[in-house]
C-alpha cells in the first residue's frame, strides 16, 4: 500500500519521537491543541501518546461534527423524514448518535427507513432508484465534506432529480477555533491544524492565529509519522520563538485550498447568520445552508421543521471538555453514566470525539503497559 | 475533518467524464472527480478520496521529499551538536520542510 | 438489532436473562458448546442460528455457514461433530430454486466435514418475514481425548494463535449487501477448522487452554471475552495479525476496525508457551493453516482487557464490538 505503510514505518516513528524529545525543552511544559477530529481518533489509534514525553500534553478540539450536532436537528431530521415517510439516509457516524426520541437505528427498529450511505451521491442514486420515495440526506461534516454535498446537489439539479433532498448541517472550522481562543480558560501554546478542511480551504484561513494570536499552526497529515513531524516542526518554532502556518501535509493539502471545490460551495451554499453548536453554543456565521436557488433540494426549506431544541444535561461538562479545560475523565459523568454505549454527552457519541476516544483506546491501560514493547513469538 | 484514503485511479468510467474507478489495496469503487477538474487526474494517478469524492491529487514528489526529511530526522542535529562541540559558530536551525505561502502544489503522475 | 451482533449487548442477553433463568446454578464460564455425560458417555452438544444477507456471497452461502458454523462451535470447544440436526424457517415465496441450492451447498459441506445430517424441520413464515431463509442447527460430538477447554486454566506468559488471515468473511458480505459500492476480490472464509483442531491438538495437547472461534464481533470480541472470563490482559502485536490486503483496504475506507469483524473459517487457541512453537508448526504444515501464527500472549495486565500494542510503542485498548460495525467517514 503505497502512502500509508511508509508513514507507518517503526523505525522513523522512533527516530521522529527521538527528535521530539530533543527538541521539547525540559521544565516546559507544551500544550498542543489538534483542532480534528480525525487527529484525536489517529493519535489513540496509533498509541502516539505513549512515545511523546510527559511535558508535551495533546489537547483535544472541536473538530468532531457529529458531536458538535445539537441533538434538536437530529430531532428535526428524523421527523422530517417520518413525517414525509421518506428514507432518512445518512453516514454510520450518525446511526447511533441518541435524539430525543432516539437514535436513527432506533428509529429504522419502529418502522422509518433509515440507510447508511458511504456517499452524498450514493443518497441520489438511491433517488433515481425509487423514483416514488422522497429521500432526505442528512448531511454533515466541516469543509472536508461540504464539497461532495454541494457537487451532489448540483448534480440533482441539473439531472432534474426530484425526490431529492439535503437536510444541511455542514459547520465551518475556523470559527470553532475562534472559540476557542476566545475562551477565558484557554491556555495553547500551537495548533495541530486539520488535515482534510485544509485540501479545501487551504492554509491562509489560519494565518490569523499565527499572526494575532501568535501561535504556531502547521497543517498535518493523519499518520503516524505525519503527526509526529508535525510536532517536530511545532517545537522547532516554538523554541524559536516563532510563529507561522507551516504545512506539513503538502503531498495532499495545496497551500491555496482546491479552487473548484470552493466554487461549488459557493455556488450552492450561504452562511448561516448563526448555528448553535453543542457544547459551544451559538457562534454567528459558523455554518451552511442551502441558497434559494436550490431551494427545492433544500430538506429546511421544502419541509415543516419542527425546529427543535435540547438541552444538554447539566451535568455533562462537554462545553468544557471540548475546549480542552477539562480532560475527558475529568467530568463527573465520565465512564459511569456517560459511555459510548450510552452516551450523554456529544463528546461521547461519536469514536471520534475526545470522550469516546479516550475510553474506547486508553481508559483502561495502566501506566506499568505502556513502556513496554516486546516482540511475542 | 474526517476519513480521506489515498487510492489509484484504474480506469474511468465511459460517458460519465466525471467518474473514474479508484482502488484502495484492493477494493474498487466508483469516485467522483468532479471537484479536481482544474487539474484533471488521469489513470495511474493517486488520488485522497472522501465520502466517494476525489479531493485532491497525491503529489509523489511532495511525498518523497517529506520522506526524505523524515529519514535525516536527527542526523542534522545531531551533527550540528557535534560541531557546536568544537565550539564553532551555530550554523543555524534546519529548517522544516517549509511553509512557502503561495506555492503551488506541483502535480505529478506516478510512474 | 445490537444483541444480536456479538458484543456486549449480546452477552448482557446471555448473561443477564438467559443463563441466569435457563442454566441454574451452573457456575461454568459459557463457551461455544456444552460437555455433558450420558451414562458416564462424555458428548459434547451445541446449537447455532444462522441469518445472513444475501443468502449466497462470494465464497459460499446461508447453508455452508450452517454447518461449518456449527462443526465449528464443537471443534473449538474440543469435540469431533458426529451429527447434525437442522430447522428451516423459510419465508413464503421463496423461489424453490434458492432452497435446493442450501440444501445442496449443505450436503457438500456435510461431505467435506464427515458429518451427518441426521433430521430437521421446516416452518414457513409470512412474506416479508424471515429475509429469504433462516436456519438454526444443533450439533452433537464426542470431545477430542484430553482436550480440556477452559479459560480459568489461562496463566500469564501463554501464547495467542490464530489460524489465518481475518476479516475475509465479515467485509465480504458487506461488499456483498452493494450499499456501499465496494468491489472486492474477496471471498468468506467459512470452513470447519476440526482438522486444524486435531493437528494442533495432537502436537499441543497438554498445553491447550481455551480455543474459540471469532465469528460476530471478530477476534477483539472473543478475546476480550476470554479476558474477563480468566481476569487477565491479552497483549497483541498489530503487526503479527494477518490480514489479506483486501480487507485491510476496505477497513481502511469505511473506518472499521479488522479485529471486531466477523470470520467463518479461523480460530483462536491459547497455549502453554512450552508447546506453543510445536502447536503453530503442526498448524502451518497442515493444508488450510499455513498462515496461522501466534499474534500475542496472555498478561496479567491490563486485567480483562485487550491489549494492542505497534513495534514503535504505541498501544491501544481494544473493547467488544458494541453493536454491529458501523462504516464511518469522520
Amino acid at each position: 500500500m503505497r502512502y500509508v505503510d511508509e508513514f507507518r514505518d517503526p523505525e522513523l516513528i522512533t527516530r521522529a519521537s527521538d527528535e521530539i524529545r530533543r527538541l521539547a525543552e525540559p521544565g516546559r511544559h507544551y500544550r498542543i491543541m489538534e483542532v480534528c477530529g480525525g487527529h484525536t481518533h489517529a493519535i489513540y489509534r496509533f498509541g502516539l501518546k505513549d512515545i511523546l514525553p510527559e511535558n508535551i500534553e495533546l489537547i483535544h478540539g472541536p473538530g468532531c461534527p457529529v458531536c458538535v450536532l445539537p441533538m434538536g436537528r437530529i430531532d428535526d431530521g428524523l421527523s422530517i423524514a417520518q413525517k414525509s415517510n421518506a428514507i432518512f439516509a445518512a453516514f454510520g457516524d450518525m446511526m447511533r448518535v441518541p435524539g430525543t426520541h432516539g437514535s436513527p437505528f432506533e428509529h429504522k427498529a419502529r418502522g422509518t427507513d433509515v440507510r447508511i450511505v458511504y456517499s452524498p451521491a450514493d443518497a441520489l442514486q438511491i433517488a433515481r432508484r425509487n423514483p416514488e420515495r422522497h429521500v432526505v440526506f442528512f448531511a454533515i461534516g466541516f469543509e472536508t465534506t461540504a464539497p461532495s454535498t454541494a457537487l451532489t446537489l448540483m448534480r440533482a439539479k441539473r439531472e432534474g432529480v426530484h425526490n431529492f433532498s439535503v437536510f444541511c448541517n455542514h459547520v465551518t472550522i475556523v470559527p470553532a477555533i475562534r472559540a476557542i481562543l476566545d475562551s477565558p480558560d484557554m491556555r495553547l501554546d500551537a495548533f495541530i491544524g486539520p488535515g482534510h478542511v485544509s485540501t479545501v480551504i487551504g492554509c491562509r484561513p489560519y494565518e490569523w492565529i499565527a499572526r494575532a494570536e501568535g501561535k504556531p499552526v502547521v497543517t498535518s497529515g493523519f499518520e503516524p509519522l505525519d503527526l509526529l513531524q508535525s510536532i517536530v516542526m511545532l517545537l522547532r518554532q516554538l523554541r524559536a520563538g516563532e510563529a507561522r502556518v507551516e504545512n506539513q501535509y503538502k503531498r495532499v493539502v495545496p497551500w491555496e485550498g482546491n479552487l473548484a471545490a470552493l466554487k461549488a460551495m459557493a455556488e450552492v451554499f450561504e452562511l448561516r447568520p448563526h448555528f448553535e453548536w453543542r457544547g459551544l453554543g451559538f457562534i454567528s456565521q459558523s455554518a451552511l445552508r442551502i441558497r434559494k436557488e436550490y431551494a427545492e433540494w433544500d430538506s429546511e426549506q421544502r419541509f415543516d421543521v419542527p425546529e427543535t431544541r435540547v438541552a444538554d444535561p447539566k451535568a455533562a461538562q462537554c462545553g468544557e471538555v471540548l475546549k480542552g479545560v477539562l480532560k475527558p475523565a475529568q467530568c463527573k459523568l465520565f465512564g459511569k453514566e456517560c459511555t459510548p454505549e450510552h452516551p450523554i454527552g456529544a463528546l461521547m457519541v461519536s469514536s471520534e470525539g475526545s470522550c469516546a476516544a479516550y475510553y474506547n483506546y486508553e481508559y483502561r491501560k495502566t501506566a506499568s503497559l505502556v513502556t513496554e514493547i516486546s516482540s511475542v513469538a | 475533518m474526517c476519513l480521506a484514503i489515498p487510492g489509484k485511479i484504474v480506469s474511468l468510467v465511459p460517458d460519465e467524464p466525471h467518474l473514474g474507478v479508484v482502488e484502495v489495496t484492493g477494493v474498487r469503487r466508483r469516485v467522483d472527480l468532479g471537484l479536481l477538474v482544474e487539474d484533471m487526474p488521469s489513470v495511474g494517478d493517486w488520488v485522497l478520496i472522501h465520502v466517494g469524492f476525489a479531493m485532491s491529487r497525491i503529489s509523489e514528489q511532495d511525498a518523497a521529499e517529506q520522506m526524505q526529511l523524515l529519514t535525516v530526522l536527527g542526523e542534522n542535529e545531531a551533527a550540528m551538536d557535534e560541531v557546536r562541540g568544537y565550539g564553532v559558530e551555530d550554523a543555524g536551525e534546519l529548517r522544516s520542510t517549509g511553509e512557502s505561502p503561495g506555492c503551488r502544489k506541483t502535480s505529478s503522475t506516478i510512474q | 438489532m445490537a444483541h444480536g451482533a456479538g458484543g456486549k449487548a449480546s452477552r448482557r442477553l446471555v448473561e443477564g436473562l438467559f443463563a441466569p433463568l435457563l442454566c441454574g446454578n451452573s457456575r461454568e464460564p459459557l463457551g461455544d458448546a456444552a460437555r455433558i455425560e450420558i451414562d458416564g458417555m462424555p458428548i459434547a452438544m451445541t446449537a447455532d442460528s444462522f441469518v445472513v444477507k444475501p443468502l449466497r456471497f462470494p465464497g459460499g452461502s446461508i447453508g455452508e455457514l450452517a454447518v461449518n458454523g456449527t462443526m465449528n462451535d464443537l471443534a473449538v470447544a474440543g469435540a469431533r461433530g458426529h451429527s447434525m440436526i437442522v430447522t428451516f424457517v423459510l419465508e413464503e415465496g421463496l423461489p424453490s430454486a434458492i432452497l435446493e441450492a442450501e440444501v445442496r451447498a449443505m450436503s457438500s459441506a456435510l461431505r467435506r466435514a464427515g458429518v451427518a445430517m441426521v433430521g430437521g424441520d421446516t416452518k414457513v413464515v409470512e412474506r416479508g418475514k424471515a429475509d429469504g431463509m433462516y436456519i438454526t442447527t444443533a450439533g452433537i460430538g464426542r470431545p477430542l481425548p484430553s482436550v480440556r477447554i477452559d479459560a480459568r486454566s489461562v496463566r500469564p506468559g501463554d501464547k495467542v494463535l490464530l489460524s489465518g488471515p481475518i476479516g475475509d468473511h465479515g467485509i465480504t458480505i458487506l461488499l456483498a449487501r452493494g450499499d456501499l459500492e465496494l468491489e472486492a476480490d474477496l471471498r468468506s472464509d467459512t470452513r470447519c477448522v476440526l482438522p486444524l483442531v486435531e493437528a494442533l491438538a495432537r502436537e499441543a495437547v497438554p498445553g491447550i487452554r481455551w480455543m474459540r472461534d471469532p465469528t460476530r464481533g471478530g477476534v477483539a470480541t472473543s478475546l476480550n471475552e476470554l479476558a474477563r472470563d480468566c481476569g487477565l490482559g491479552i497483549f497483541l502485536l498489530e503487526e503479527e495479525i494477518p490480514i489479506h490486503d483486501a480487507v485491510r483496504g476496505a477497513c481502511e475506507l469505511l473506518g472499521l476496525d479488522p479485529l471486531h469483524i466477523a470470520n467463518e473459517g479461523q480460530f483462536l487457541a491459547v497455549v502453554a508457551p512450552e508447546y506453543a512453537d510445536l502447536g503453530l508448526n503442526a498448524l502451518n504444515s497442515t493444508p488450510g493453516g499455513e498462515d496461522a501464527c501466534i499474534i500475542g500472549e496472555v498478561r496479567k495486565e491490563p486485567a480483562n482487557a485487550v491489549l494492542v500494542s505497534t513495534r514503535y510503542g504505541g498501544s491501544r485498548i481494544v473493547d467488544m464490538l458494541a453493536g454491529d460495525p458501523l462504516p464511518r467517514i469522520c
